[in-house]
């Protein structure tokens, strides 16, 4: 019990962030016109995609004679920036078709 | 130095993502928020890459990030506008499987030696099995969006399901109470997780794939926000947790569309209710058919007509000659709009994003409530390809499995013309007893050719 205080205790700021975080993201979209949720949704895709700054912290700080890290962290470089990449693309090719018709 | 830098571009990137989230819900600003947050990223991608001196290996980072931007970016601008659920989908399911694979590698580099290290092998697990669900279960989204998978359900499944969850977590309990890597138990925790993903969208049913794509869309933020904690990475945690919030609202928001809570979708049902749904064996009436000629005049005659649209216009391809009808009806002077049922095709917003792209006017596109306002002034509503979000069945029938979900009032308009290939169920697998209303009359065809026909009939009027 007392190490999950512990970690707790440890690792304050970090929740606060989070509790933070969390409501900030209910406040963001709870608005949100039904015409937009599948940009939403598929810009809110393209931002956790961030998960691709880990995938370069794996191969970075993967020793020369690690094959493991070197190859798995090369695949989730890919991964990665396939979920930024297509993620922001797709949205934008949504969002590009509301804006033609509102001229 | 090279850290301040870093942590102040990882600020303005967390900053990025709020500003962007928050004007990708207002429709002005959208597409300029969908620009910051990316801008966000790519400053916080080449910081990572640049100014972090433990980063080495960057011709190969490099070389991951140009596949990957090469594939996404032609993958992402072929894709056909109905396809695009997939498609969401589909890169759901890539960040998820980064996720997964960083735990992995993050589990074979973790020093044991000074003790387990409990609470980071806790959050590397999580992130391994959250990440492998939110993979497993984008690629079964995809597969049944496109298609290619359909639904399965079996007796037992809810416990089974609940077994193999309890599996994950049990496995990944004992993980991290080890003091050494068991490479082997971390592999067979990984295969559980793609079973769970798997057999928790299985059962799922095609209309609540919208749901589910936003839920594993969270799951891929949760699991990026663990990354984070994992490296002590604020971009990460903020990004990821900014998703994982706002997914889980923006699916709750979507279960209260049809009236229903997460749960109930979860443990698929629909699927579960049917046969006793189909028992009931609902009043029927006669079913009468609407020739093209005859349509054709009911609508060129009308004051007011409303299109109610449906993933069956998605499937025909049909929303460009939807398009034409509509311009040539208000050649005529007929009022046309459409009304577009929260949870009509297969997302939040499928039918506007589809309807946009063939250039029908933003104001023509009124959301329910509005939409019902004005029904029962409606001359004709014409069904394109819709079934369950027009049943009335959901109105009055306690029986029925869409008890209590609001939809859209066609039945109050002077007639209705339902575009159907046939009289077959819709998703939810009910009976629509809107078939056997005197109101009603049936055009039967693809909605694609049919409404060709139409066009080519009102033309020559």
């Amino acid at each position: 019990m007392e190490q999950i205080f512990a970690f707790i205790s440890e690792n304050i700021r970090f929740i606060y962030l989070i509790i933070l975080m969390v409501f900030l993201g209910i406040e963001v979209i709870s608005h949100v016109p039904s015409v937009l949720h599948t940009p939403l949704m598929s810009g809110a895709n393209a931002i956790h995609g961030v998960v691709i700054v880990g995938a370069i912290i794996v191969m970075g700080r993967a020793e020369p004679d690690n094959y493991l890290a070197l190859v798995l962290g090369f695949f989730s470089v890919i991964l990665g920036t396939l979920n930024v990449v297509g993620g922001f693309v797709v949205t934008d090719r949504m969002l590009e078709m509301f804006k033609k018709k509102k001229k | 130095m090279e850290k301040y830098i870093t942590d102040l571009i990882y600020l303005i990137g967390s900053v990025s993502f709020i500003l962007g989230l928050k004007m990708l819900s207002h429709p002005e600003t959208a597409r300029k928020g969908n620009l910051y947050a990316a801008a966000g990223m790519v400053l916080a991608i080449l910081a990572t890459i640049f100014l972090d001196p433990a980063i080495h290996n960057i011709i190969w980072i490099f070389g991951g990030i140009a596949i990957g931007t090469v594939v996404g970016w032609i993958a992402a601008k072929k894709v056909k506008m109905t396809a695009m659920p997939q498609m969401v989908s589909l890169f759901n399911g890539m960040g998820g499987a980064c996720a997964a694979v960083i735990s992995v590698v993050e589990y074979t580099r973790h020093d044991f030696s000074h003790g387990g290290g409990a609470a980071f092998i806790a959050i590397v697990m999580a992130g391994l099995i959250i990440g492998t669900v939110s993979f497993a279960g984008s690629m079964i989204a995809f597969g049944k969006l496109n298609g290619n998978i359909g639904d399965k359900v079996f007796p037992g499944q809810k416990f089974i399901n609940l077994v193999i969850l309890i599996a994950a977590i049990g496995l990944s309990y004992y993980l991290s109470t080890q003091h050494q890597p068991e490479n082997t138990l971390l592999l067979i925790t990984l295969g559980v997780a793609v079973l769970y993903g798997v057999m928790f969208v299985m059962p799922i049913g095609g209309a609540d794939m919208p749901v589910v794509i936003s839920l594993l869309n969270s799951f891929t933020g949760i699991a990026a926000a663990l990354g984070g904690f994992i490296y002590n990475n604020q971009v990460m945690l903020t990004g990821g947790i900014l998703v994982g919030s706002a997914g889980t609202i923006l699916t709750i928001i979507m279960c209260k569309a049809m009236n229903r809570s997460l749960f109930n979708v979860i443990a698929g049902a629909f699927g579960t209710t049917n046969a006793a749904a189909a028992g009931d064996g609902a009043a029927k009436g006669t079913v009468k058919e609407i020739s093209i000629s005859d349509a054709a005049v009911l609508l060129a005659y009308s004051k007011k007509v409303f299109i109610v649209p449906g993933y069956g216009l998605a499937v025909a391809q049909a929303q460009h000659t939807c398009h034409e009808l509509e311009k040539l009806l208000e050649e005529k002077g007929v009022e046309v709009k459409y009304a577009i049922h929260p949870v009509a095709g297969r997302m939040p917003g499928h039918m506007n994003v589809l309807l946009a792209e063939s250039d029908v006017p933003y104001e023509k596109l009124l959301e329910m409530e509005e939409a019902n306002g004005e029904m029962a002034n409606t001359d004709v509503s014409i069904i394109i390809g819709a079934n369950d979000v027009v049943n009335p069945a959901a109105r009055h029938d306690k029986n029925s499995p869409i008890y209590g979900m609001p939809i859209l009032d066609v039945d109050k308009s002077a007639n209705v013309i339902i575009m159907k290939r046939s009289m077959a169920a819709g998703y939810a697998g009910i009976d629509n007893e809107l078939f056997y209303y005197p109101n009603n009359r049936m055009l039967f065809g693809d909605a694609k050719a049919s409404l060709q026909k139409l066009v080519t009939e009102v033309k020559a009027l």
